[in-house]
């Protein structure tokens, strides 16, 4: 049955507080931490961060944080332009990325930071993504032919090409797929958003050559139908793309090749 | 979701699991269409029932033994009970992740409904044919 009670150790406990000393402009930052080491529940440590002297984005405070206040907090991060999706966590309780995201937008009030949803956590705001690589690993996410290899670039129309709009985009952050109720109750099986969305990018692709079988993949109750069109996926996603929207084409196309 | 460090299978080997049922068109297709079906007879059978709100129980039986009224009632138990079954099937296999309950389930829903066709036609045909 679905799990309604925490397992134990679960709990989230109150933890310490970091008040700034003759800040100018303070805002307080309500950080998830958790260390697999210490053995002890997860807790909430509070930060105060002069955002006199902070960058504009949630990413330059948590690294003001780590810099200057306390430096075990743990988190990823790589380009700070919203290009890689490493910094991905949920922020005021929406999941986005760290670093596109200004400490302005946040509402007023503390900045509750958390690492993102319903995924095994290595430390602090740091999630195990190895389920969800290796799901985008098991579609085969290249171009797959069955034609000889042409001499030079396989081709592709203008308007081919524009097919992958709002798709190629996808940094695989997990923004969507840890936002969807459904990747939760059964993310072993079902592939999520980001995934059928990544799935949906080859299907499209006028130069792949093995649609049918990418179809055949997906054509499974749970792969691909735990979706629901919940859309939350739509709703989170920090590059503005509509997963809910390729998971529906996959699902036309499913039904364009059988009869009604 | 939790991910064992001393699992010695590759996580790839996990994510494929048992691969594509290769099934899952014909049940969301059927959804789709049952539910279509469903606005379309679900008007019809307002429409009935508002017609009969001041008849008697002898109204009642006349209105239900006409002959289109009596198929389009079947019609309406059928897809009714048919778009439970799928919907229900749904719940269950998002929720309930104890894999005997599950089909313990899905079994239960299925019998319950084709009983409760079968009763609803048997009732609608009696009364249509006079019995």
């Amino acid at each position: 049955m679905a799990e309604f009670t925490l397992p134990k150790n679960s709990k989230i406990q109150p933890g310490k507080h970091y008040p700034a000393k003759d800040a100018k402009k303070p805002r307080t930052f309500r950080i998830y931490r958790w260390s697999p080491d210490d053995g002890q529940n997860p807790r909430v440590d509070t930060y105060e961060v002069d955002l006199a002297a902070c960058g504009p984005m949630v990413l330059d405070a948590l690294l003001k944080i780590k810099n200057e206040i306390d430096p075990t907090l743990t988190l990823r991060r790589s380009c700070r332009e919203g290009i890689c999706g490493s910094c991905a966590m949920n922020i005021d309780g929406t999941n986005t990325l760290a670093c596109t995201k200004a400490i302005t937008e946040c509402p007023s009030g503390d900045v509750k930071i958390y690492p993102l949803p319903h995924m095994p956590v290595v430390k602090d705001l740091v999630p195990d993504l190895t389920h969800f690589y290796a799901q985008f690993a098991s579609i085969r996410p290249w171009l797959r032919t069955q034609s000889a290899a042409p001499d030079r670039e396989r081709l592709q129309s203008p308007e081919d090409r524009k097919k992958l709009d709002g798709l190629y985009e996808c940094i695989l952050c997990a923004c969507c797929s840890t936002s969807c109720p459904s990747y939760w109750w059964n993310g072993d099986r079902y592939l999520g958003p980001a995934i059928l969305l990544q799935a949906y990018r080859w299907i499209v692709d006028s130069r792949d050559e093995d649609t049918g079988a990418r179809l055949d993949d997906l054509e499974d109750p749970f792969k691909l139908y735990r979706c629901h069109t919940i859309m939350n996926c739509a709703r989170t996603c920090p590059k503005g793309l509509n997963p809910a929207k390729a998971i529906a084409e996959i699902k036309k196309l499913l039904v364009a090749r059988r009869s009604a | 979701m939790s991910t064992n460090a001393k699992d010695l299978r590759h996580p790839l080997k996990r994510a494929r699991g048992l691969g594509s049922a290769q099934f899952g068109v014909a049940h969301w297709w059927t959804q789709r269409t049952t539910a279509v079906a469903l606005v379309l007879l679900g008007l019809w059978f307002v429409i009935l029932v508002l017609g009969l709100l001041q008849g008697d129980y002898a109204t009642a039986r006349a209105a239900v033994a006409k002959p289109w009224n009596a198929v389009l009632l079947i019609a309406f138990l059928v897809s009714m009970f048919w778009h439970a079954v799928l919907g229900l099937q749904v719940v269950v296999e998002d929720y309930v992740h104890t894999r005997w309950k599950e089909i313990t389930l899905l079994v239960l829903i299925k019998f319950i409904a084709v009983l409760c066709v079968l009763g609803g036609t048997l009732a609608v045909l009696r009364i249509a044919l006079g019995a």
